[in-house]
């Protein structure tokens, strides 16, 4: 009951890897620029600047990359089948969304082996809001015979600006998407390598000694003291590279100021795993990560790459 | 005559949002016909998914042709008006108006003719207006284009008469293509009529009629249910739901294993309903260890992989809830209380924690009056809200009090504290249950009394259509648990009692109290019109005051039985009679007439009676009033009938005499104080 017959299974992406480099392979070929993962912790592919700050702004931008999402509340100490503080998502941006995208969506599903004639995928509605980035889109999550594989949101407001041009925003929950196409049950059992034999690398080989080591650090050792004085710091930190080129028409420092602004929300997470933080505390924390996050987007748009240039070349042509 | 037919195609349109958009489509469409002189017989709208649609039936190829008068200011007014009623009237000059006069002196008309226009032109212009208006609850921009709906909007079929009515709104051209089903026929199909339109779209796997697939779905599930000796536990909105979010249903039937089975059957049900909108089955009334999942696919392997998925989706899902059910009943729900002060109720109106400690003083009063045990009371009522720290809890909100039960049962509690705990949150709507046993009726009320107390208290009162905590159900809630279990409440006092188990009084509670009680007063007359109460004598009784919600619904309905007699039928004419010269003669006088008669100013036999019957009456019915006997009250005053008659058949009020006519009057008034034992007979409509 419940297990796949070898007829049933969908081939495709054997391996948790092939998935990764099908889905690049796939969205490279329909003009994304494929990055790497954005070198800082943090809790979802949405905080990456690929994300954030280039969805704000007229210019147009496809990218697509693996994002590691850090969810220290989430973590199991690798005793859950499905629950990981650590997980990898993959990112897609298009900006403007083609008119498209949904199909496009499903073209990359059937290159990762789904069989849509056998296979029930639905739009279910899922309205996105992130608190701390002050961002909110409608969209829907995709059902696969019932699972969700993934987010698909066309942003309306980053920052509190709205996106002008709208961009469409696909993340796929890679360990899902694979358990489901390689029918297993329990995320440590995935076939990270695709070899088999002594030589397959299961995702339990990879990360499930880190699953219990950061469980720990999480929820029992994380210097909540440090923490909280990381979290001002970084939160000082944010401010004072904004405030100092806030007289000029351009801002000159956007990136390293939002560096801040995503180390500030991880260390919120880190607090919280840790229970330290109380329910009316909380609500401040998010204010104080959000007004961060606000004002990088704000800085962003006197940025060349936030379209302040295009403006002005406008300007000068009067 | 002429068939319009409109269709809306989109990306996925949220299930919850499909009728409501189909209506308003009906509703704006026609609306806007006719303020274009575009008369019809039928208009029908539809919506799938993916598509909102619309027919208009029986229209004409033209609007008519239009003559209207406006009329003006007067000849000579102020420049700035005639000026004015120009613009208005689309004029250049006072040249192109008439000149007409009335009594008073000349005035502009202006004539407006309005020749009526091909009915595509109208409509061209009509829609677009409508998809720029279109009141979505949310919706959102795409791409780089300006025009908002609920998802990108893809194509727009319009055809009248079988022929594109062009237009174009954000880039999108109207036509008279659509597309079928996502995966089973995605290519676009063009259609010359609404039948066509329809059986297309049949042939393209889409079922237009969100009604028919309600019941593709239903009759498939009983189906599949039948076939295995089971039955479809009914969901109305989960059907409603599925018909949402299918074009093409196809149910199919899944199994789960049966060592899940342990875990409480609402738990059970509740996740494979949020998670993946399936129904649950049973066998005789046990849970069954199957679902009815519905797909929007006919699958080349006959579903084979879906229910193969969906069941692995459900076995993760189940795991995680028993893992929830059993990690939860390792920890008291005793110890979970404090937990308790984590969570904010209300930001003025302090945790759940502070709320449990008043409810359990307040419970403890309340058992008194419902002949609970005081002590079991007071448990559940600490113990009521434990289940809301729970995991099963914070991830089912929906089974806050189903889960305490369970675990309080597993911890051994007494089995009325157990069913408190589940009970106390009833009835949770009109059509649920009330608590029926003492300790949940106790701890029922008092957490209801509490709720209403402190939201009155911080002046956050349900005004018009908004009652976003829910007081008005509170509140009936409250009177249904009385009247059905027959509960002797003094809401007065009640809510006093509820108000004093405050730490500090909020400001402004105590002139607020009187609010509150007016506040129910009002849900009583709701809920007893409802029930099919004359309303009159609803007001009737209520105009004596009172607070007692049990004796102002029993004297209502003694009241009922008495005017359908025909005692009380004359009496109420009597009475009435009596209330209305009262009325006139005191305001021509300028006086009341409150004051006993005098015996010696009796001269008529009728009066000396009925003033001997009033006393009578009166000393019975109150008597029977105070034993709250209220059918013999009645009975008392039946006995008034025929004295009234008498009196008003034989006996001239308004005499020459003044002494008289004002012991009269006293005479009359006494029949008005008398009736008012019972209840006041001037609100009742003869």
């Amino acid at each position: 009951m419940g297990k796949f017959t070898k007829a049933q299974r969908p081939s495709g992406a054997t391996s948790f890897q092939d998935l990764i480099l099908r889905l690049q392979r796939y969205w490279a070929d329909q003009g994304c620029v494929i990055l790497q993962p954005y070198d800082m912790e943090m809790g979802a592919g949405t905080f990456h600047p690929a994300t954030t700050l280039r969805s704000l702004g007229p210019k147009p931008w496809r990218a697509a990359y693996v994002q590691p999402s850090r969810r220290p509340k989430d973590g199991r100490y690798g005793e859950n089948p499905n629950r990981l503080q650590h997980y990898y998502q993959f990112q897609v941006i298009l900006k403007p969304s083609p008119p498209n995208i949904q199909d496009l969506y499903l073209d990359s599903l059937r290159a990762i082996g789904v069989d849509v004639a056998n296979h029930d995928i639905r739009f279910v509605e899922d309205d996105w809001e992130s608190p701390t980035l002050g961002a909110w889109g409608l969209g829907w999550e995709v059902w696969c015979d019932g699972m969700e594989v993934s987010q698909f949101t066309y942003f309306q407001q980053v920052g509190g600006f709205d996106c002008d041009p709208v961009s469409g925003e696909l993340t796929y929950g890679l360990e899902r998407l694979a358990m489901y196409v390689q029918g297993v049950d329990r995320v440590f059992d995935l076939n990270f390598n695709g070899r088999r034999g002594k030589d397959k690398v299961t995702y339990g080989d990879v990360f499930l000694q880190a699953e219990q080591e950061y469980s720990r650090y999480n929820f029992e050792q994380a210097d909540t003291k440090t923490l909280l004085a990381h979290f001002r710091d970084a939160e000082a930190e944010c401010k004072a590279l904004l405030a100092k080129s806030e007289d000029r028409k351009r801002h000159l420092m956007v990136l390293p100021a939002y560096d801040q602004a995503i180390k500030a929300s991880h260390i919120f997470n880190l607090l919280d795993a840790r229970g330290v933080i109380s329910v009316t505390e909380r609500q401040g924390f998010i204010l104080r990560v959000r007004e961060l996050a606000r004002a990088c987007c704000a800085a962003w748009l006197k940025t060349e790459a936030g379209g302040s240039m295009l403006d002005a070349c406008r300007d000068a042509h009067g | 005559m002429a068939e319009l037919l409109l269709e809306l195609f989109s990306e996925e349109i949220p299930a919850r949002m499909q009728t409501r958009a189909a209506e308003d489509l009906a509703r704006l469409l026609g609306d806007g016909l006719k303020d274009a002189g575009l008369e019809f017989d039928t208009i029908r709208s539809f919506a799938t998914p993916r598509r909102v649609s619309v027919v208009v039936d029986g229209l004409p190829a033209r609007s008519p042709d239009v003559r209207q008068e406006k009329k003006g200011p007067r000849v000579g007014s102020p420049d700035a008006a005639v000026q004015g009623f120009l613009k208005s009237a689309g004029l250049k000059s006072t040249d192109q108006a008439e000149t007409r006069a009335d009594k008073k002196g000349d005035f502009y008309v202006a004539l407006i003719e309005r020749p009526g226009r091909r009915t595509p032109e109208a409509v061209a212009e009509i829609v677009p207006a409508i998809l720029r208006n279109f009141p979505w609850p949310k919706s959102m921009r795409w791409g780089d284009g300006r025009l908002r709906w609920v998802r990108p909007l893809h194509s727009i079929l319009c055809i009248f008469g079988g022929k594109v009515v062009p237009f174009e709104i954000d880039g999108i051209r109207s036509g008279k293509e659509t597309r079928g089903h996502r995966f089973m026929a995605p290519k676009p199909f063009s259609v010359k009529s609404f039948d066509d339109y329809a059986q297309k779209l049949r042939k393209a796997f889409v079922i237009l009629d969100a009604r028919e697939r309600e019941a593709i779905v239903f009759k498939g599930a009983e189906k599949l249910a039948a076939k295995q000796k089971l039955a479809l536990i009914d969901d109305m909105g989960l059907l409603a739901e599925n018909a949402g979010l299918t074009e093409w249903p196809i149910p199919l039937i899944g199994t789960f294993d049966e060592s899940f089975l342990e875990v409480p059957p609402e738990v059970l049900s509740t996740s494979m309903k949020a998670h993946q909108k399936c129904f649950s089955l049973r066998r005789g009334d046990k849970l069954a260890n199957r679902f009815i999942v519905v797909a929007n696919l006919k699958a080349k392997d006959g579903g084979n992989a879906i229910t193969a998925g969906n069941e692995r989706v459900i076995r993760a899902r189940l795991a995680d809830a028993k893992f929830f059910f059993d990690h939860d009943r390792k920890v008291m729900l005793e110890e979970l209380v404090p937990k308790l002060k984590e969570i904010i109720f209300h930001e003025k109106l302090g945790t759940q924690y502070e709320r449990v400690q008043r409810v359990r003083v307040l419970a403890r009063d309340l058992a008194k009056l419902v002949r609970a045990d005081p002590d079991l009371a007071e448990r559940a009522a600490i113990l009521a809200k434990a289940d809301l720290v729970t995991n099963m809890v914070g991830e089912f909100p929906e089974l806050q009090g189903v889960m305490g039960r369970y675990y309080a049962i597993d911890q051994e509690e007494d089995p009325m504290v157990a069913g408190a705990i589940a009970a106390h949150y009833k009835p949770v709507g009109p059509s649920d249950d009330v608590p029926r046993e003492p300790v949940a009726i106790a701890v029922a009320l008092a957490d209801k009394l509490d709720t209403l107390v402190g939201f009155w208290a911080i002046d956050e009162k349900p005004t018009g259509s908004k009652d976003p905590f829910a007081l008005r159900r509170a509140a009936l809630g409250v009177i249904r648990i009385v009247l059905e279990n027959d509960v002797r409440l003094k809401l007065h006092d009640v809510t006093r009692a509820a108000l004093q188990k405050w730490r500090q009084i909020p400001k402004g509670a105590v002139e607020t109290h009187a609010g509150l009680l007016a506040f129910f007063a009002d849900r009583l007359k709701v809920h007893l019109r409802d029930q099919g109460a004359r309303h009159d004598l609803v007001d009737a009784v209520f105009a004596l005051g009172g607070d007692d919600l049990l004796m102002i619904v029993r004297r209502v309905e003694a009241l009922g039985r008495f005017l359908d007699t025909e005692d009380g039928e004359h009496l109420l004419t009597g009475t009435t009679r009596a209330i209305n010269i009262l009325r006139i003669e005191e305001k021509k006088d300028n006086k009341s007439y409150n004051r006993p008669p005098d015996p010696k100013l009796l001269k008529q036999s009728e009066e000396m009676v009925l003033a001997k019957a009033v006393d009578e009456v009166e000393r019975a019915a109150a008597a029977a009033v105070t034993k709250e006997d209220f059918e013999s009250a009645m009975t008392a005053m039946a006995k008034l009938r025929a004295p009234v008659d008498a009196f008003f058949d034989h006996v001239t009020v308004n005499t020459d005499d003044p002494a008289l006519r004002e012991n009269r009057l006293h005479l009359l008034n006494r029949i008005r104080a008398t009736t008012l034992t019972v209840a006041d007979f001037s609100k009742i409509e003869g």
